[in-house]
């Protein structure tokens, strides 16, 4: 979103069925160098307007080198789904992925899912849009599809669609972790789409439709819905606060710092699967309850030595600033200023080895039976391969004194191909052809 | 054209169109009606609990008896079957040890036969070929002769839905629990079926088919679901006659005026997607039978229904959009499939019985046909 046709002010706001067309080159893979050096090093947000300052009406490209939504300054909404696939057609499978990119090209541009629209079509059949998003704008809508390993090889071993050869290796069930509680009914998948828009909206109408065009094909098996992105992926981004009232996203992989979005994000050639996923990436979803109520109760000391950073400013324990380097060489009395049994500490790449892309959202699902609120993080990380990323942070976060006050309720693993190139492609492509 | 203008002189005109008229269904009675063609020939069907021997398997085209003889222990269906299962005609209701007939208009053509012991299922099969004229008719012809034939099918199950009412009713005035729950679902099944065409009158359905809680203020809870909660709920149905003598009664005028109901082809498609949403709205969620729990004889009644409406729609489908109909009866045959997975015995499952994911497949199904057969409306519009 840094060219200048994709911040003329006069696209913003314009109304759904009107068609827009985007000079500004593809966000995905559009990446200015920043942090020069240190491969991991954050971005530091030196000038905010440089990037990033696309209205939120706008529309982001769908086609590029990569699939929108990753690298994409994180808006501020989600619309997660996962879908179990009900037919063992082969062809009624790519027939729909077509559909479905067909559709997610309209969408994302603010039009209607459908070539005729939601209200000029016929009196008889049903409308091929279902119109609550009549008059809204684009919002930033960015569709992202990836593919579970079930959808390579079924739960029962069987190869339904003649692709459990191309699974790549590093797409498997993730392994199972200290304290994890998931819910099956809420994990795992065949597909999996992710909608972020800038209005609730826009993202739900977009899921909606792609599910309606699924029928026969597909089956939701789960979906949530996340508010106040708690993830930065752009230095441009102010860092939003997650539901522990905590800045998250400081530390974060961010589209600015090329090399190292390369080097972790991105499937590159050579690695398994690149004859269709190169230029792809694994995205790992977990939804992670936080026990927001013993967390109120504690005190704001033992909240900043848990987190490793200040509620307030954001900073590092031991500095002064949000982007003050992580040092965890500074002292504060008898011990390091950073605890080493701190999240910050023990997810930093210096102990963990690794980076990876957090994308996650909050969510609040109501309240449990017992009064409590049923909310926390849906938790998003892409990264180039699941094993040397999400678990390998998530194995050094064994000992984080924040799994006190967290609870992992679901989980999920899918590959997300490489963007769509053109007119005539399609979700899959490479993958079914 | 409108349909509503459309009258009887089609059926009996000169093309020997006539529809094919059930005569046995409503109580044995032998009246042709507006039949045109000899029936000259009879046409013997012995059905068993397990067989259906049709004596002919060629025919010449024209008009045709059947009369078929239960020779079983159980309550008989027989059906003649176009393609894709259009019902061509049918005699509901079949005791065992009684014979009832069937008289039908067959042009030229490959049909099927099915008797349905139990009444459920896809029934015993054969085939049955016709030689001699197919008469090629007019879309309009087409479709005016899909709204006949549909309310030859209401007509028929009208019928059946007085007797096993009737039936259903006495038991229950007779104390006899065990079988009045017996007869509950089969007598509904034949409402299930038609729902649509019966809904339409808003007076008696809600007496009829009301459930707990429907009723405004002041206005009992009557029909069905009032025996449905006696018979289930406490298993005393002493104070029951009132409402078991009620709900014959209004049964007995819905029949009546279902069967003077003309359905134009608009209605037919819509009337097949509503019973669709039917299922989905009241039977994947157990709201209909909350007592009983034999949800699943709705559904299947439901899902038969809605066959029975498009497929009436069929010959015009099948020359104004091929493709629509492929989809059609894949969908309706994968949905027959998920539902067949719960017959038990000569019944179905119990509602609480399913797992969530079980009910998740059948929902599933119904998701896909329905977007297939919501797309039937356009295609007749376009007329
Ligand atoms: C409810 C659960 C979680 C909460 C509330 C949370 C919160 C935070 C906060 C407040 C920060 C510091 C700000 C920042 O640099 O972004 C942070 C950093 C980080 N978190 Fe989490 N986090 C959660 C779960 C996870 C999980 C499951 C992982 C991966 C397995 C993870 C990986 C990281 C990483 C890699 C960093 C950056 C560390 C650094 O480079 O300094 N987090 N998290």
């Amino acid at each position: 979103m840094t060219s200048d046709a994709s911040r003329d002010p006069r696209r913003a706001g314009l109304s759904r069925r009107r068609f827009f067309g985007l000079a500004g080159a593809g966000t995905a893979g559009v990446l200015a160098a920043g942090a020069a050096g240190g491969v991991i090093g954050h971005a530091t947000a030196a000038d905010p307007t440089a990037a990033g300052t696309a209205a939120a009406t706008d529309a982001v490209p769908f086609t590029g080198d990569h699939q929108a939504g990753i690298v994409t300054p994180a808006q501020d909404r989600l619309h997660f789904v996962a879908f179990d696939v009900i037919t063992d057609s082969r062809d009624d499978l790519v027939e729909m992925l077509q559909a479905w990119t067909a559709a997610a090209r309209r969408m994302t541009a603010g039009q209607d899912a459908g070539p005729v629209g939601a209200v000029d079509g016929g009196q008889y059949a049903p409308p091929d849009d279902t119109g609550e998003a009549i008059g809204l704008p684009a919002s930033g809508l960015t569709l992202t599809i990836g593919f579970g390993p079930t959808l390579f090889t079924a739960a029962d071993g069987t190869d339904r669609f003649g692709i459990a050869g191309r699974r790549p290796e590093p797409l498997a069930e993730l392994p199972s972790f200290p304290g994890d509680a998931l819910d099956p009914a809420r994990s795992g998948g065949d597909l999996c789409v992710q909608a972020c828009a800038n209005d609730p909206q826009v993202a739900v109408h977009a899921v909606r439709n792609l599910s309606r065009l699924g029928a026969g094909v597909v089956s939701v098996r789960w979906s949530q819905l996340g508010f106040g992105r708690t993830s930065s992926t752009s230095s441009a981004q102010a860092t939003p606060r997650n539901l522990f009232g905590f800045k998250d996203g400081t530390d974060n992989l961010k589209s600015e710092n090329g090399s190292a979005v390369e080097r972790f994000v991105w499937v590159a050639d050579g690695d398994p699967g690149a004859d269709w996923l190169a230029g792809g990436s694994y995205v790992v979803t977990r939804r992670i309850r936080m026990r927001i109520e013993p967390w109120d109760t504690s005190t704001l000391a033992e909240q900043e030595q848990t987190i490793g950073r200040t509620k307030g400013a954001g900073a590092p324990l031991g500095q002064q600033a949000e982007f003050d380097p992580v040092d965890f060489t500074v002292r504060a009395g008898t011990g390091p200023a950073i605890p080493e049994n701190s999240h910050v500490f023990l997810a930093h790449p210096t102990n963990s080895g690794t980076a990876i892309l957090r994308r996650g959202y909050s969510f609040v699902d109501g309240s449990d039976g017992l009064g409590r609120l049923d909310a926390g993080l849906f938790f998003i990380a892409y990264e180039r391969n699941p094993e040397t990323g999400f678990v390998q942070v998530q194995k050094n976060l064994r000992m984080d004194a924040m799994n006190e006050y967290i609870q992992h309720t679901s989980s999920a693993v899918f590959a997300c191909p490489p963007g769509i190139s053109g007119p005539d492609d399609w979700w899959g492509r490479a993958l079914f052809s | 054209m409108s349909m509503h203008a459309r009258n009887r002189t089609i059926l009996a005109g000169a093309t020997a169109l006539a529809a094919a008229l059930t005569l046995a269904a409503c109580g044995g009675g032998s009246d042709t009606g507006g039949a045109t063609g000899d029936a000259g020939d009879d046409i013997a069907v012995a059905a068993g609990d397990d067989s259906c021997d049709v004596a002919k398997a060629d025919l010449d085209a024209g008009t045709h008896r059947f009369t078929v003889t239960n020779g079983g222990s159980k309550v008989t269906e027989f059906y003649v079957y176009a393609d894709g299962d259009r019902v061509m005609g049918e005699v509901e209701n079949i005791a065992p040890g009684v014979a009832r007939e069937l008289l039908v208009q067959l042009p030229a053509g490959d049909y099927e036969t099915a008797c349905k012991p139990g009444m459920i299922g896809d029934g015993i099969r054969s085939t049955l070929t016709v030689s001699g004229d197919a008469p090629s008719l007019s879309q309009d012809e087409t479709l005016a002769q899909a709204g006949t034939d549909y309310q030859r099918y209401v007509q028929s199950q009208t019928g059946a839905l007085v007797e096993q009412t009737t039936a259903f009713v006495n038991a229950v005035k007779a104390g006899d629990v065990a079988g009045a729950k017996a007869l509950y679902p089969v007598a509904r099944t034949y409402w299930e079926r038609i729902e649509p065409v019966a809904e339409s009158f808003g007076d008696l359905d809600p007496i009829i088919d009301g459930r707990e809680g429907d009723q405004a203020e002041g206005e009992d809870f009557t029909g069905f679901h009032r025996l449905e909660q006696a018979l289930w709920q406490t298993g005393d149905v002493s104070a029951m006659g009132p409402y078991a003598d009620q709900l014959l009664t209004n049964v007995q005028e819905i029949a009546t005026r279902a069967n003077d109901v003309q359905l134009d082809p608009l209605q037919l498609a819509n009337g097949a997607k509503a019973l669709l949403d039917e299922i989905a709205n009241g039977k994947i969620t157990g709201e209909e039978d909350r007592y009983s729990h034999t949800d699943l004889w709705d559904f299947a009644a439901n899902l038969e229904g809605s066959q029975a409406a498009v497929q009436a729609l069929r010959p015009y489908l099948a020359e104004n959009d091929a493709d629509l109909v492929a989809e059609i009866d894949d969908r309706f045959a994968a949905t027959g499939q998920e539902l067949a997975q719960y017959r038990s015995g000569d019944g179905w499952t119990s509602y609480d019985q399913l797992t969530e994911e079980q009910l998740r497949g059948l929902s599933d199904s119904i998701t896909a046909l329905t977007g297939s057969v919501s797309q039937v409306a356009a295609v007749v519009a376009q007329r």
